[in-house]
């Protein structure tokens, strides 16, 4: 019996944090956010050189649950960059009978080719501007890798998510490797794989937005004495921890389920992605609260959790959505 | 990760249930003392097999097994599997029993640790008082040195005993040195509440609960109990009733119990013909993100225990999290319950015999749940508790006083 992380996965998730501490400051998170890219190519670089990409190949040893540790990471440095994308891309066309497709596996698994997660029906996509292919699909229908260029239009828009800047795609006339046709059970397994690892990236800033006000508190005085002395502040920095860390080790279930292909796999995904895509949004806002005027400047930071926050909790389906699908699941 | 427990406790599960077979029948007409000596014999051959008592050193009727938390799960399902008795329950073998092991002279665990295994002897918590609920430092229940120095004479007055009129013996924590810092004033003792100088009554509960099996008060009236059964240093007692309390938050938080109340909570839903209100569906859901989350995080807390590791600091939020979600589901269940909330249950709070309740039965849960985030520890005090020791904090100033 285990069920908590292994010396290695908490090593793996050290060395990208390690990676992300040298290429990814709150310093370089102002300036990506100002320059209107898609793309941080030092720090995605430094992410490929790690191998992420290539976590849900089949034959890496590892599977979802280590491929939410690294969302996990991204969300909690807010890293630029469709890692998400990337690692479903992967996962998929390594899987997939296309042989046309698996001619860019190579390229995608070290990450030297660029996919961006477009599932469902958004005309929405994170790092679209970024990105040479795309994961396309939906639950009921195929998905496909669409080849960015002739047929796809990228039209940029003010994004509310600045680390993964979000534009307008349609892919009328692209070219695309249909990777597994309507029916496949690997469609549906790829999409709850998405909501799983966007599950982690909520995870991830969640418990960033409670240490950044954890330890804001044990800093700032008022009326003579650390704020987080003060039973009201306290209480709400308690609150948001039990909201965050007994989610955890749901998200590990809903990534293990997944992996070990349990009956239940869908269901615990769809409830995963719904609860803690609410812990995240709940966090950011008690966070800029439990901040005061400080955490509503742009210049602190904190805004790019907040504003991350919204992109997880809309993507590929509201929390609502999902805990309905959970309740037809339930046979409720 | 793995669910499995592995080969091992496979092949000893497999024992267990052959001994389950061959020695837990009893027969459906066993009835009073009969089935009570059934079951006495049996808890005598599990221990023999090492399935009970695992923690009690056979001197005094345990089985003293090496700790293997997979074994005690193995057997924990298993006994649940076909109704056989565990361990006797109540704060004997949660709280007295542990202290004495750990604190206890070999005169006080030669005297009590058998027999309160053995189900003779019935312990009572005497550490609440009308003045001393939260700040639990501050009891005021007095306890002078007879002249002869040879007993300690106890006056004052405790409350919140469960068990109080089944209870045999108490353990308390009484002021002893009315003129030390409070926390080192406070001594440990254990008392046989069968004398004149104590009386006790049942507490009226909100729930209509009363009579022989709730709570209880306790009067003191110049009772007494000899120096010999002081647990610990005179003054030191604070600090022996800490570990005591720690058993009890470890025996608290049992994950299959919300699951079980939170799939209650979806079939009155569907009793009350509500299931496919979407409002509710996605209450219902909302709630299962936090039962979903307490039990996967019971499975992490037990994969760390296995592997003697440090869970950290989610261990501390397992209370706050069962009793806050309880506060949930009690929400829910009093919309689901519509005019059922008219009636109060037969039985309200364990009064008579109770025969089969509707929906109205939930009016017990939507009170009990309260009382889950009063007992053991308030939820203002966990959340002081996850603030302070896990997340660092600093200290309170009006806790300033505690070690």
């Amino acid at each position: 019996m285990r069920f908590h992380l292994s010396g290695e996965q908490v090593a793996i998730q050290e060395a990208i944090r390690g990676t992300m501490a040298e290429n990814w400051s709150l310093g370089h998170l102002h300036k990506f956010a100002d320059n209107e890219s898609d793309l941080d190519q030092p720090s995605w670089d430094a992410l490929m050189a790690l191998g992420l990409a290539g976590i849900l190949l089949p034959d890496s040893g590892m599977g979802l649950l280590d491929a939410a540790l690294t969302s996990e990471v991204a969300g909690e440095t807010a890293a630029a960059g469709p890692l998400i994308g990337q690692m479903l891309a992967v996962a998929a066309v390594s899987r997939s009978s296309n042989d046309a497709a698996k001619t860019h596996l190579d390229a995608l698994a070290e990450g030297k080719s660029i996919a961006a997660l477009a599932f469902g029906d958004s005309i929405y996509v994170p790092c679209a501007r970024a990105a040479d292919f795309f994961l396309t699909g939906n639950r009921d229908g195929a998905i496909s890798l669409v080849v960015a260029g002739d047929g796809a239009t990228i039209q940029s828009v003010r994004s509310t998510d600045r680390s993964r800047p979000v534009s307008k795609v349609s892919f009328g006339g692209a070219k695309s490797h249909e990777l597994f046709a309507k029916g496949d059970p690997m469609v549906a397994r790829l999409f709850d794989a998405a909501l799983v690892l966007i599950a982690a990236d909520a995870l991830g800033g969640a418990q960033k937005c409670t240490d950044m006000s954890v330890e804001y508190a044990k800093e700032r005085e008022q009326f003579g004495q650390p704020i987080g002395q003060f039973q009201g502040l306290k209480h709400q920095l308690a609150q948001m921890a039990l909201d965050v860390e007994p989610a955890r080790a749901q998200l590990w279930y809903a990534a293990y389920a997944h992996d070990a292909e349990l009956e239940e796999a869908p269901r615990t995904a769809a409830m995963a992605k719904a609860h803690l895509c609410d812990v995240y949004v709940r966090s950011a806002r008690a966070a800029v609260a439990a901040h005061g005027g400080i955490g509503y400047t742009w210049e602190y930071g904190l805004n790019y959790w907040f504003r991350r926050a919204a992109l997880d909790r809309a993507w590929l389906g509201s929390p609502s959505e999902h805990r309905a699908r959970a309740a037809d699941l339930a046979g409720w | 990760m793995d669910l499995s427990y592995g080969e091992m406790a496979e092949a000893y599960r497999g024992e267990v249930k052959a001994f389950l077979s061959e020695n837990w029948r009893p027969s459906t007409d066993l009835r009073g003392a009969d089935l009570k000596k059934y079951i006495r014999e049996f808890r005598v051959k599990a221990t023999e097999q090492g399935y009970l008592y695992r923690a009690i050193p056979k001197i005094y009727g345990g089985s003293e097994q090496p700790v293997d938390v997979i074994k005690a799960q193995v057997i924990r399902e298993e006994f649940a599997r076909k109704r056989a008795p565990m361990e006797v329950g109540g704060n004997g073998m949660n709280m007295t029993v542990p202290t004495l092991l750990e604190k206890g002279t070999q005169e006080q665990k030669d005297l009590f640790i058998r027999k309160t295994v053995e189900g003779e002897y019935i312990w009572g918590q005497g550490y609440s008082e009308p003045g001393s609920g939260s700040d639990l430092a501050s009891v005021r229940t007095k306890g002078e040195l007879s002249a002869d120095g040879s007993k300690w004479i106890i006056n004052g007055q405790k409350i919140w005993t469960s068990q109080g009129m089944q209870a045999t013996h108490m353990f308390m924590l009484v002021r002893t040195e009315p003129d030390a810092p409070k926390h080192d004033g406070i001594t440990y003792l254990l008392i046989d509440l069968d004398q004149p100088g104590i009386t006790r009554r049942p507490i009226r509960q909100m729930t209509g609960e009363e009579g022989d099996h709730t709570f209880c008060e306790f009067f003191f009236d110049n009772a007494e109990t000899p120096v010999s059964l002081q647990v610990g240093e005179r003054g030191q007692g604070w600090y022996v009733s800490r570990t005591t309390l720690k058993h009890e938050r470890a025996s608290i938080g049992s994950a299959d119990g919300l699951g079980k109340q939170f799939q209650k909570l979806v079939e009155l839903a569907k009793e009350t013909g509500r299931i496919s209100d979407p409002v509710i569906r996605d209450k219902l859901a909302q709630i299962e993100g936090f039962v979903l989350s307490h039990r996967y995080t019971s499975f992490r807390l037990f994969s760390c225990a296995a592997a003697g590791e440090d869970p950290g600091r989610v261990q501390l939020m397992m209370k706050l999290l069962l009793t806050e979600t309880g506060h949930e589901i009690a929400l829910l269940a009093q919309e689901l319950m519509g005019e059922y909330a008219f009636i109060e249950p037969a039985g309200a709070g364990g009064r008579g015999p109770r025969g089969p309740r509707g929906p109205e039965k939930w009016m017990d849960q939507i009170m009990g749940s309260l009382g889950n985030s009063i007992a053991g520890g308030t939820t203002n005090i966990q959340r002081n508790i996850i603030g302070e020791r896990g997340l660092g904090l600093p200290r309170d100033v009006i806790g300033g006083g505690s070690k």
